[in-house]
């Protein structure tokens, strides 16, 4: 017993050496998924980001219906790939309100002349504490909020065509 | 050619941009007052910067660890615990946020491995340990 019980440490090391090959060579999920899904919209009460167009706060997002928030900027990339189609769910009916973090009015108002503007509200987030209330990880996400201002859904990164199915489908879900 | 290729090297602007904003105020400035700074300090090193994973809030130059640094200060100045704060940040994206795991069923092996390995040296040297004469 003893002579089987001197390769122990061997196994042991051989089993760490294992689970640490292991995950290395397994490549990580580095999206970081709001844990505030099926919980209210925090308070928020943010400044008009553009003028001529209402800031957002959370009062507005517990209307009877249910209404997408975008998280985006306009120094962000991957946000001017998703335009269009915000845009396009726009013109499904899904009411879309933003929030732009880290802008400038001007650099908004630049960015939704080119781009297009689906947004019926836009708060401005100077400082990202909106996005972190949110838990929101990054430009651009986002978000399903419900008629009575439960979140119920978060997409992480741009939309891209092949998301609208499942993003209309949570719309519906979340009436 | 080469010329114009350098040129347009210089030109380029990276991908991922970040903001036209200056950082928060509170992102680098310290708190005045040292007790409530050193708290913050303390606590900065145990989150993790969302962006650049490896990294914690202290020590990330992203925008957003700056930003969360900016909100980590402006609690405490408030008089929040830091516990508290961090709390509030593992209710938004989950332990992952914090570099030190909290003590409950799922992590009790993670505490206790320390203990077990030197148990189990401790075991396996037994008799040189006991043996040994002085």
């Amino acid at each position: 017993m003893n002579r089987a019980l001197r390769f122990l440490p061997l196994l042991v090391l051989i089993v760490f050496v294992g689970a640490v090959a292991w995950r290395l060579s397994s490549t990580a999920d580095e999206k970081i998924a709001s844990k505030m899904i099926g919980q209210p919209v925090p308070a928020i009460a943010l400044a008009p980001a553009v003028p001529g167009k209402p800031g957002l706060s959370s009062t507005d997002l517990a209307k009877g219906q249910p209404r997408l928030v975008n998280v985006f900027a306009s120094w962000c990339v991957p946000c001017v790939a998703e335009a269009p189609l915000l845009s396009e769910l726009r013109l499904r009916g899904m009411p879309i309100d933003a929030i732009a973090v880290r802008d400038r009015a001007e650099d908004v108002a630049a960015f939704l002349d080119r781009h297009g503007d689906p947004f019926e509200r836009i708060g401005a987030d100077p400082q990202s504490q909106a996005q972190l209330a949110l838990g929101s990880s990054g430009v651009p996400e986002t978000f399903i909020v419900d008629g009575r201002g439960i979140i119920r859904y978060q997409h992480m990164g741009p939309i891209e065509p092949g998301d609208v199915p499942s993003l209309v489908a949570q719309w519906d879900a979340a009436k | 050619m080469k010329g114009l290729l350098t040129l347009l090297f210089f030109m380029a602007a990276p991908a991922l941009a970040d903001s036209n904003l200056p950082p928060s105020r509170w992102a680098n400035e310290q708190l005045p007052d040292p007790r409530q700074e050193a708290e913050a300090t303390a606590l900065m090193q145990e989150l993790r910067c969302l962006v650049c994973q490896g990294q914690s809030i202290a020590d990330s130059n992203a925008e957003l660890a700056g930003d969360m640094r900016a909100m980590v200060r402006q609690r405490i100045a408030a008089g929040e615990r830091p516990e508290q704060v961090r709390s509030w940040l593992i209710g938004r994206y989950g332990n992952w946020v914090s570099y030190r795991p909290p003590v409950e069923p799922v992590t009790w092996p993670l505490w206790a491995a320390p203990l077990v390995l030197l148990l189990a040296g401790g075991w396996l040297l037994r008799k040189r340990l006991v043996g040994r004469r002085l």
